[in-house]
């Protein structure tokens, strides 16, 4: 079925769609119109619990709670609910509980403003929470992404035992779109081992911690997360390459602002720039070596974000100083458009940069 | 051969109940969150509900509760045990869920999840235990703590001017429409275990009505952060806390609705 | 009327020496030690026999570590009888 939808809403369909249990939120701009759909739409078709929270805090600690049973749940908020949610998420990620976060990014720090940005990359890649802990990180750049990601992301979690983190921002959130909704799914729990669903004659009680005191035993359940990290970083990487086969520079940029520079591709092409565009889908797993691959036959990259430049760091750890990287970013809720994206990268070339 | 009509047998009439594992607990001599933790396993077992009960650990002394009872568990970070509950409870409607939570977890950096608990009305019993002062992490000043009283953070007694007043959260939360029992109860002397019981029980049962949330107050002691013998802190607590903390049902059903 | 007698078990390895069964014991017969435990704690002793398995020692013993007995009596229920004629002597065989 095609639909002319808004982001937010087509991700919530997709919750519905796909099963979900239960979803916590709590209201946020540009968010809220999940929680909105949600609750006109969720209980009645699928009998999806939707419960609005008295916070994020309560919102994520639910999610933790719901998720130790093995249903499938998840919550959205915006950055500074996000930021609201990080300790709950470091547990959550200790724990090992598959679950869906959505982050649909606004401008900060701070209270910051409603319109949309990236600059919770760093947050939600290189874990705002404490301790070692890593997301599968997911960037749609299309409401039909927003939809699709929910049943890969569900997907991933249960896989991984891991929470599945959708980054996204207002922009997407808020935009129109056709998209192409797949089948109503049924809902279904599968059994598992590890939840605690009550505890049957024939097996041990389940726990549900992150509680682990001696040292030991904490290094040892580090040790077991960084393993599974390495085989989601082997097995998950995803990415998306534009015009890059025979392209001298290339855009990185993920989300939203990918499409913008795919726009911004095409000038400088017009121009006779061969310029292509390289996407990370995943940005955990980060794709460092499908980028890498690109260095020997490129001239430069240009990075970018809309925030003051946080994946161009990893674009750099990438490209291992084989070619020169500089960075592109608007902050506060300023979307970058493709003439300024051309002409930064024009003012790169002619300055000798890249 | 004698011919007798009566027999004297020994009967067992008190044991350590299954649920209650045999762990050894790592709470103080005379700390009352042992008979707290043996009161939650003899009722379970005597309902039969192991298999349907999921229990919500805090952060405080009680963070390990897991380890002695013998239920499916989820540990908390520090004051979300009742949002936690909250969500095990939505997903899994027909189970018993209860959270353990200390005065610290429950009524000072919980608070909110706490109030919001209750006044959804979750169907969850919540076991409260309040003795008034911060124990894992040293004898710091409690929500809860009495004026007047020491601690780490009030060494010359806690100043009401100042550190503010002992909070009442369970007559407060008692106002809530969402809450169908809440009772104060204690565990230091062989009859107030025998109430406290009831009422953990009467929480347990009660979650079946779907009428709200189920509140158990216990008020216990810290001899070790209370610098007592268990003893004497029992005697403290008689006098003192149960004087500002008075025992006793705040709220109970309608008999006619339950 | 005779009191009911009884008796208390303690785990003495796992008693950590609070003392406050020996203040809830109505019949004084539970004491303590003079020696420690592995743990090194003075530990809860049966020193008289009077105990009438009234449980509160139990009741408020934070880690669980004393059973309660309890002398019960009960009629003795007559399941047979069996009649020897030639010797003329009768024995009832309670359950």
């Amino acid at each position: 079925m095609i639909k002319l939808m808004k982001g937010n809403e087509a991700l919530a369909e997709a919750a519905i769609r796909v099963g979900a249990d239960a979803y916590f939120g709590y209201p946020i701009t540009p968010q809220s119109e999940i929680l909105e759909y949600l609750s006109r739409e969720a209980e009645q078709r699928t009998g999806m619990v939707v419960l609005q929270a008295e916070s994020e805090v309560a919102s994520i600690n639910m999610v933790y709670g719901a998720a130790g049973t093995g249903k499938k749940v998840w919550t959205s908020s915006s950055s500074p609910g996000m930021s609201l949610m990080q300790e709950g998420i470091s547990y959550i990620a200790s724990a090992e509980l598959p679950c869906l976060l959505v982050n649909v990014q606004r401008g900060g720090p701070g209270l910051g403003t409603i319109q949309p940005a990236q600059g919770d990359y760093f947050q939600t890649v290189k874990g705002g929470g404490h301790g070692d802990y890593k997301m599968i990180v997911l960037a749609p750049a299309t409401v039909q992404e927003m939809s699709d990601f929910v049943k890969l992301s569900f997907e991933l979690a249960f896989k991984y035992r891991n929470p599945v983190m959708i980054l996204t921002d207002g922009a997407l959130g808020q935009m129109m779109e056709k998209v192409e909704l797949f089948e109503q799914q049924e809902r279904t729990t599968e059994k598992l081992d590890w939840t605690t669903v009550g505890k049957p004659e024939d097996r041990e009680h389940n726990i549900i911690t992150s509680l682990h005191i001696e040292p030991e035993k904490m290094e040892r359940i580090n040790i077991h997360l960084q393993a599974k990290y390495k085989i989601i970083e082997k097995n998950e990487v995803r990415y998306e390459e534009i015009m890059c086969d025979d392209a001298d520079y290339i855009i990185t940029a993920f989300g939203l602002v990918a499409r913008i520079c795919t726009k911004a591709a095409e000038l400088a092409r017009e121009k006779g720039i061969k310029v292509g565009v390289f996407r990370p889908i995943s940005l955990f797993p980060f794709p460092y070596e499908q980028i890498k691959l690109h260095a020997n036959n490129i001239k430069g990259i240009l990075d970018v974000e809309m925030n003051a430049g946080q994946m161009v760091e990893d674009v750099k750890l990438s490209v291992e100083g084989k070619v020169p990287v500089e960075f592109h970013g608007r902050m506060g809720g300023i979307v970058p458009t493709p003439d300024e994206i051309l002409e930064a990268l024009e003012k790169y070339i002619a300055g000798g940069k890249l | 051969m004698s011919v007798e009509t009566l027999d004297r047998i020994e009967t067992k009439v008190f044991e350590k109940t299954k649920s209650l594992l045999d762990t050894e607990m790592h709470y103080c001599p005379g700390c009352g969150h042992g008979v707290a933790h043996r009161l939650i396993a003899e009722v379970i077992d005597e309902m039969n509900i192991v298999e349907d009960t999921i229990g919500v650990a805090p952060v405080g002394c009680s963070v390990f509760a897991y380890n002695y009872l013998g239920m499916d568990f989820s540990q908390a970070a520090h004051g979300r045990a009742s949002a936690v509950a909250t969500g095990i409870k939505r997903v899994l409607p027909e189970k018993y869920v209860f959270s353990y939570q200390g005065d610290g977890d429950l009524a000072a950096i919980g608070t909110g999840e706490t109030i919001h608990t209750c006044n959804r009305g979750e169907n969850i019993l919540i076991i409260f235990i309040n003795n008034g002062i911060y124990g894992m992490t040293g004898g710091q000043m409690a929500p809860t703590t009495l004026p007047n009283m020491k601690s780490t953070t009030s060494p010359f007694g806690r100043d009401t001017k100042s550190m503010g007043y002992p909070l009442k959260i369970t007559e407060l939360i008692a106002a809530l429409p969402g809450t169908y029992y809440v009772t104060r109860q204690s565990v230091h002397k062989p009859l107030n275990v025998r109430r406290a019981k009831k009422a953990i029980q009467k929480g347990f049962e009660y979650q079946k009505l779907n009428k709200g949330t189920c509140f158990v107050e216990i008020v216990s002691n810290c001899p070790s952060n209370w610098k007592m013998t268990p003893v004497e802190s029992n005697h403290w607590m008689d006098e003192h806390m149960l004087a500002f903390y008075p025992l006793g049902d705040i709220k109970v059903p309608n008999v006619k609705e339950a | 009327m005779a009191k009911v007698k009884g008796d208390i078990k303690i785990d003495i390895e796992k008693c950590k020496g609070c003392v406050i069964c020996v203040e809830a014991c109505p019949e004084d017969v539970i004491a303590m030690s003079n020696e420690v435990n592995q743990k090194g704690y003075l530990f809860a002793v049966k020193i008289e026999d009077g105990c009438t398995g009234c449980t509160n020692c139990a009741l408020v013993c934070p880690d669980a570590v004393i059973t309660v007995y309890r002398e019960v009596k009960q009629k003795k229920e007559q399941i047979a009888v069996i009649t020897n004629v030639t010797e003329n002597i009768t024995v009832s065989v309670d359950k």
